[in-house]
């Protein structure tokens, strides 16, 4: 608990040199110091906040002219028409379908591989240096590629998806199998289990949280790889709204898509966060 | 003697190293008769670990013999119970389903592996703490979930690697306590390797010093303190002079000799 902590840096305090590292910065500047809940999520709100409230200065005083940065009430309207219209919906259903579909490709791909070759060095001999070297390939450089291999339908997308992800989860889960203790492997062979057990019931449930710590991460990517593909060449989803807005100059648009897709990815990562914490409870003390 | 538990005759191992093989262990010779507890100590590097590792059959070796009840290990088996100093409890379990892990893996019952594991839980004194996860549990008391794992598909022959090596000295003492209750109430066979001499004193029959450079074995020492053990007889005299002498072979093994 932080309690100690925290009456020591109230102010009503009368004894403050008898609290522990005397002379050390405050709190904010403090190494590995606390911080309850309440007070972290007032602390994010606020600069949300506060970088609106300079959004909105800078627009309403005229310093930035409207079709570079329209003001947030316009944003906001805007997104309220596209949303009533049904064009946003239509535009994040069909994204988030070739996203969903693209991220579950690869990584129904990349979990076997992973384990594959963060177990038996042979597998990583043959597989590992190979996906090293196009994870450095840029993603960018393939989808005139890709264009070219699947045309600019959802195929395509899912194909830039998985080039984008597949070969950074491989080696990601890899990793995530490689750190199960050894000692685990040996306690799994001391009670005579085979392998395929160990693996199943030892190596598996071990590397399961960093595994999903890595879906979780790649999915972002996903997000990125997917807009990348749809601004490029697409006639429809969210990218492709936003360079049609571009075109006709509704930066309002182009703003709000931004946002709304940063929303998406938020929410997105905070489920996963959420089930994590449901799915591996037994990690927490209490 | 009969056939000894554990027979160890000439064996040699060698690692690959960056300039040659490196010599790990150079011609053991060890054997331990049924039920005696047999304590390893040595400065680091002197290749205990490695030896235990052998005896449980995880690592090979080069040259040598090696015989449990007369017949070779090719591998590690159930005969053998580990307890490795890093508890090495399944985190996503919980104490309880530790032991019933192991238990299943020996080939019983769910109904058998419920209750002989209940048994073992209560048998290191955490029958209170069955149901917790280890994230909820002190070192000492993973070490005991350990122990009874290791002890509950009853193992002929226990091995332990430093289990108490990351405990405070309070809980160590508790912990030694409990084995030799333990040890002997069921009469097993157990090599332990520890860097505590005291601890090789209090708990062992007999003490073998290893030396380094190769791995060898240096000094032998037969511990004359009647059964059963408690902790007043660390103050007596025989205990504190074997102790010393115990030390004198460790430092006259390693090295640097100014261990
Ligand atoms: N897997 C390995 N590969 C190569 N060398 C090893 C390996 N394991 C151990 N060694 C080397 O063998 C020697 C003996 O190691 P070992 O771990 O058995 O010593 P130890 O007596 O248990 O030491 P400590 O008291 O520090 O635990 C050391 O020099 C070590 O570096
Ligand atoms: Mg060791």
């Amino acid at each position: 608990m932080s309690s100690p902590v925290e009456t020591s840096t109230s102010g009503r305090n009368a004894l403050p040199h008898t609290r522990a590292g005397v002379g050390r910065p405050p709190g904010a500047f403090r190494i590995g110091s606390g911080l309850d809940g309440r007070t972290f999520l007032a602390i994010a709100i606020a600069v949300f906040a506060g970088l609106l409230v300079v959004w909105w200065a800078a627009t309403t005083s005229g310093l930035v002219k409207p079709i570079f940065l329209p003001s947030p009430g316009t944003v906001w309207s805007r997104m309220l028409e596209l949303s009533a219209d049904g064009t946003l919906w239509k535009d994040a259903s069909i994204s988030v379908y070739r996203m969903l579909i693209g991220f579950a490709l690869a990584s129904l791909m990349a979990i076997p591989i992973g384990i594959l070759i963060g177990c038996f060095r042979v597998w990583e001999a043959a597989i590992e240096p190979f996906v090293d070297f196009v994870r450095y390939m840029p993603v960018v450089a393939f989808v005139p590629l890709s264009i070219l291999w699947a045309g600019t339908g959802d195929g395509q997308k899912f194909v830039i998806i998985w080039i984008g992800t597949f070969f950074q989860q491989v080696l990601m889960v890899m990793d995530n199998v490689k750190r199960v203790p050894p000692d685990f492997v040996g306690l799994g062979r001391t009670l005579g289990l085979s392998e395929s057990k160990i693996l199943a019931r030892i190596v598996l449930p071990s590397a399961l949280p960093g595994i999903w710590d890595t879906l979780r991460i790649s999915l972002g990517w996903a997000w990125t790889w997917l807009v990348l593909a749809e601004l490029v060449a697409a006639t429809s989803g969210l990218g492709y709204r936003i360079t049609v807005s571009q075109r006709y100059f509704q930066t309002q648009t182009i703003i709000g898509y931004i946002l709304f897709l940063g929303i998406l990815g938020l929410i997105t990562d905070q489920s996963m966060k959420a089930l994590e914490r449901v799915l591996f409870r037994y990690q927490s003390r209490q | 003697m009969s056939v000894p538990k554990l027979e160890i005759a000439g064996l040699n191992k060698w690692y690959p190293g960056k300039r040659g093989p490196m010599h790990a262990l150079a011609d053991i010779d060890l054997k331990l008769a049924d039920n005696e507890f047999v304590s390893l100590v040595g400065a680091s590097g002197c290749g205990k670990s490695t030896l235990l590792s052998i005896v449980a059959g995880l690592q090979g070796f080069d040259k040598g013999v090696l015989l449990t009840d007369g017949a070779p290990i090719v591998g590690p088996g159930l005969d053998r119970g580990v307890v490795f100093q890093s508890y090495t409890l399944l985190p996503w379990l919980t104490a309880q389903e530790n032991v019933e892990f192991a238990l299943k893996a020996a080939g019983m019952s769910a109904g058998e592996c419920r209750d002989i594991a209940r048994a073992h839980i209560e048998l290191v004194k955490l029958t209170r703490f069955a149901d917790a996860y280890p994230s909820q549990l002190s070192g000492g008391m993973k070490q005991r979930v350990a122990i009874a794992r290791a002890l509950s598909y009853r193992p002929k022959m226990l091995l332990m690697d430093e289990p108490f090596g990351a405990l405070d000295a309070l809980t160590r003492h508790e912990m030694q306590e409990l084995l030799t209750q333990i040890w002997e109430e069921h009469r097993l066979t157990v090599l332990f390797v520890t860097h505590d001499v005291e601890e090789a004193v209090y708990l062992s029959d007999r003490i073998i010093a290893m030396a380094i450079g190769p791995g060898r074995i240096h000094a032998e020492f037969h511990v004359g303190l009647s059964r059963p053990r408690n902790q007043d007889m660390i103050a007596s005299s025989a205990f504190i002079a074997l102790q010393k002498d115990v030390l004198a072979a460790i430092r006259a093994g390693s090295k640097d000799e100014k261990l």
